[in-house]
């Protein structure tokens, strides 16, 4: 038996090192482009202010990179020591992605972060400013391949089931990479990267305007920061919104969780906060169209008819059906050796059902809702903290170009205690793009808990809590640093 | 013509290729190894943690992409392994983890720890992590407990493929000599590779004497950990695949490994030669710092050879010594044709990749780091 504790924790030590890992990176897919623009214009301009600029930008850099790889190397990991059947069972198409990602991002950051960090003086300013990009750029590639490799898992595609070798294989590569749901996730994460770079550069920077120290320094960054921030939020809309069609399409439990729908239908309204609903505006969200039907969580269960006519079958008749495919598995592993007449009929069972496969492992349908409030409350402080945050930035940037920022103490403070909120709307996003896929791993295809490896849950009690008290030490000491390193400020002389 | 099993071929040559380069770099360790043993004053240990400091990313690189090539080539492996020995991998982990930060934050104000303690950290995984790695890589001859089983998948209450078959979850490994030996072995490796590898980086005098006594003493551990490892290797019974995929075992496996694989051996002797001379002539002549270049393709042939021996020429190289017939071959624990050859057209970039790093690290250090240097630029 899989115990329901094991798959709890393997999931809870899973959960808590993404979204540790999840506090580091944003800020390094911001900030990179942040910096590299400042380094640009001290190119393009030789005033030394720019560099100086940039290089204190690049110290809170790598103070929280270090971080983020060190969290990152568990993920990889993890995927191996808490999750081995996922491993085996998928690990033809996953591990792939992981590989080009080491072969082609982080060894182009790896190399071009020492260069930037230690090649002033070694190479010259133009290599050096490629530098920078490339480590950016780096990052930026990495999240390509990680976002493959994660969008595969909620809508798997390009692979089909081979019941000889147990596992997935993948048949088209070029589906898996060029999978519509990767292709939102990156922008949409990369760009509330660059989202979170901003608000965090822009929030120091009000606070030496707060000060009144550097102000010519927090200035400049401030417009750097804030049209790039701006840029990045209209991009995470765009993204969002395609993303939302993706869930509604290929996730539809998920959709439903976020909006707390329990019955669907033709005109679905767009829940605001509960009670207050616009009508018609999740049929457009999820459909672009606003006839477009929405399945609810009970349709989704009990079954439907879409007003096109398509049958969509209940989880129940799902659920027999995953058993059915499980089955006719058995039974063809059995008797391919021995009677392959009879093993050639398993196998056509099994490729009739192979499609519900994973619901074999569901007990009752009940399982098959994620839990609700979290993604609904997830989904609302995700958008609801886009929609502040932009207005934060667009305030401060018209103020900066009226000349008045440096005098409006309330506008700082406001910037300044938004930096949290940033990290949250982007854990909220992970946590409606995750918690809202429950039960499944691989939509679908494997529940989490035929995914887990055969540890003792003690053993995953004791690895979760060593994690934590490291990752949470990890981010105190940063957080000193970086408050004492700010403190300090940037070594612009007479500025 | 490319057939399935020259694909599992190559990408065993690629996972070897890795290893290697894995262990060449873990130079970055063994130097950490001897931050307090070489470096007696601030200045000495500023210079070393800034020299490895300068490097770290590649081996921690190495080492992600080291896993990840070997989930996309032989995914059984990843899920057999990291699974099943899962304390061994989580204790690795948390080293490098530590090591991961503490580069960074050692030197920093705010730093909660000070600045030894960072250093401590950075020693302690110089020394856990080439042992650990080497322990487990141990295993690839010695064998371990574990039980696959590809049809449990049908079993919907228990549908695990994998199972270690002890409680003890890979620190099992400690009670075979073997294993402790090959990581004391990679151990002492890692800081004479260490102790070039800043000998040749560091301008400084007074640390280079003390880095050539340590280089002398880690190196004459290393040999004496080397034939005690290669005297077993070579009289052991080995894990053998026969025909039909059958594991039997076979007396002197790893012996008729090298015989019947003459280039593997002539790899490992050559990699031993260039690996002593490079040594050697650092020892011996005051002004030779190139050691480090000797040595670096030295190790990477040697450490290829090794893993060669262990998967190629029907042997398997994960192998159960609970249950034989679940022991991992590349046979069976590869990713099927389509994805190996993807992946195989993805490894085409490498050679570009280790061409950009070597031209950038050339770029780098072109001049050996000195006091001065760190006293006037960016340092840790
Ligand atoms: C403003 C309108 C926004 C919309 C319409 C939107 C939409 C979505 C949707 C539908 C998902 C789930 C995707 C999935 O499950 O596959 C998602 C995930 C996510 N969102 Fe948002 N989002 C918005 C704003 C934001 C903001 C402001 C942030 C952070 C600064 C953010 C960060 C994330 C992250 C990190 C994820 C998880 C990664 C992913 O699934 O792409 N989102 N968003």
């Amino acid at each position: 038996m899989v115990e329901t504790a094991l798959v709890d924790w393997s999931r809870l030590q899973f959960a808590m090192t993404a979204g540790y890992h999840w506090l580091f990176v944003p800020l390094t897919l911001g900030l990179a482009v942040i910096m590299a623009v400042m380094e640009t214009i001290y190119v393009v301009k030789g005033d030394e202010f720019w560099k100086q600029t940039a290089k204190f930008w690049m110290k809170l850099f790598g103070i929280n990179f270090a971080v983020g790889i060190a969290t990152g190397i568990i993920l990889e990991f993890e995927f191996g020591t808490n999750f081995s059947n996922y491993s085996w069972f998928v690990g033809d198409i996953f591990g792939a992605p992981l590989a080009i990602e080491g072969i082609l991002a982080f060894f182009m950051e790896a190399t071009f972060f020492a260069v930037m960090f230690f090649g002033w003086e070694k190479v010259s300013k133009r290599t050096h400013l490629v530098a920078t990009w490339l480590t950016g750029i780096g990052a930026a590639i990495s999240a390509i391949w990680i976002l493959v490799a994660n969008s595969w898992m909620q809508h798997p595609v390009g692979m089909e089931f081979n019941p000889d070798t147990v596992r997935h294989e993948m048949v088209d590569f070029w589906a898996l990479v060029l999978n519509p749901v990767a292709i939102s996730k990156f922008f949409h994460s990369v760009f509330s990267g660059w989202m979170t770079g901003s608000i965090f550069a822009i929030g120091i920077s009000c606070w030496y305007l707060i000060k009144k120290r550097e102000v010519r320094f927090a200035l400049a960054s401030i417009r750097v920061a804030a049209i790039v921030g701006i840029v990045g939020t209209f991009a995470v809309m765009l993204s969002g919104d395609s993303s939302a069609v993706h869930v509604a399409e290929y996730q539809p439990m998920k959709l439903a969780a976020a909006e707390g729908l329990e019955n669907g239908g033709q005109r679905a309204p767009f829940s605001i906060v509960p009670g207050v609903e616009v009508p018609g505006v999740l049929s457009v969200l999820a459909t672009h169209d606003i006839n477009g039907y929405v399945p609810g969580i009970n349709n989704l269960l009990n079954g439907y008819t879409t007003p096109q006519g398509e049958v969509v079958p209940s989880a129940e008749e799902k659920i027999e059906r995953g058993r059915l495919a499980i089955e006719a598995f058995g039974d063809y592993r059995k008797l391919s050796g021995s009677d392959p007449a009879a093993a050639a009929e398993a196998r056509k069972v099994l490729d009739e059902n192979v499609e519900y496969f994973g619901y074999g492992y569901i007990d009752s349908k009940q399982e098959l809702v994620p839990p609700v409030w979290l993604v609904y409350w997830a989904f609302r402080v995700m958008i609801g903290l886009g929609g502040a945050l932009l207005l934060l930035m667009c305030v401060v940037l018209w103020a900066e170009y009226k000349k008045s920022l440096a005098s409006m103490t309330w506008l700082q403070w406001a910037a300044l205690l938004s930096i949290p909120l940033v990290y949250v709307a982007g854990q909220a996003g992970w946590i409606v793009a995750e918690v809202g896929r429950q039960p499944w791993v691989i939509e679908g295809l494997l529940p989490v808990k035929a995914a887990v490896s055969s540890v003792s849950v003690a053993a995953v009690q004791t690895t979760f809590f060593i994690f934590v008290a490291i990752f949470t030490l990890f981010l105190a000491i940063e957080l000193r640093i970086l408050i004492n390193a700010i403190k300090k400020g940037p070594e612009i002389e007479n500025y | 013509m490319i057939t399935y099993i020259f694909l599992q071929q190559y990408w065993w040559f690629l996972i070897s290729l890795l290893g290697g380069l894995l262990v060449f770099l873990l130079f970055v360790q063994g130097g950490n190894a001897l931050i307090f043993l070489a470096g007696k004053s601030e200045q000495e240990r500023e210079l070393i943690i800034n020299s490895t400091g300068r490097k770290w990313e590649l081996t921690f690189t190495t080492l992600v992409t080291f896993g990840g090539a070997f989930f996309a080539s032989f995914p059984l492996f990843y899920s057999t392994s990291f699974g099943g020995a899962y304390w061994v991998w989580m204790l690795i982990l948390v080293t490098f983890v530590f090591q991961a930060v503490s580069y960074e934050f050692q030197g920093k104000v705010g730093n909660l720890l000070g600045r030894n303690t960072f250093r401590v950290f950075l020693t302690l995984n110089g020394c856990l992590a080439p042992l650990l790695i080497g322990t487990a890589v141990g295993t690839f001859f010695t064998g371990s407990q574990f039980v696959v089983d590809k049809a449990a998948v049908g079993n919907i209450a228990a549908p695990v493929i994998s199972r270690w078959a002890n409680g003890w979850h890979g620190l099992e490994a400690v009670a075979e000599p073997f294993n402790v030996g090959f990581g004391m072995m990679v151990m002492a490796l890692s800081i004479t590779l260490g102790a070039l590898y800043l000998i040749n980086n560091i301008d400084n005098d007074k640390l280079a004497s003390e880095l050539r006594r340590s280089l002398l003493v880690s190196f004459v551990g290393f040999l004496l950990m080397l034939v005690f490892v290669l005297f077993k290797l070579l009289t052991m019974d080995g894990f053998a695949v026969d025909a039909n995929g059958i594991i039997v075992m076979e007396k002197y496996k790893y012996l008729h490994n090298f015989l019947q694989m003459p280039v593997v051996l002539a790899m490992l002797l050559v990699g031993a030669v260039l690996l002593v001379v490079g040594v050697a002539l650092t020892a011996w002549r005051k002004n030779f710092k190139r050691g480090i270049w000797l040595a670096a393709p030295g190790t990477v042939m040697a450490v290829m050879a090794i893993f060669m021996i262990a998967g190629y020429n029907n042997t398997a190289y994960y192998p159960s010594i609970n249950d034989l017939q679940s022991s991992l071959t590349l046979a069976n624990s590869c990713s099927s044709e389509f994805t190996l050859r993807t992946m195989s057209i993805v490894s085409l970039i490498i050679p570009f990749v280790v061409a950009y790093i070597a031209y950038f690290w050339r770029q780098m250090d072109r001049k050996s780091l000195t006091t001065e240097e760190l006293n006037t630029s960016d340092k840790y």
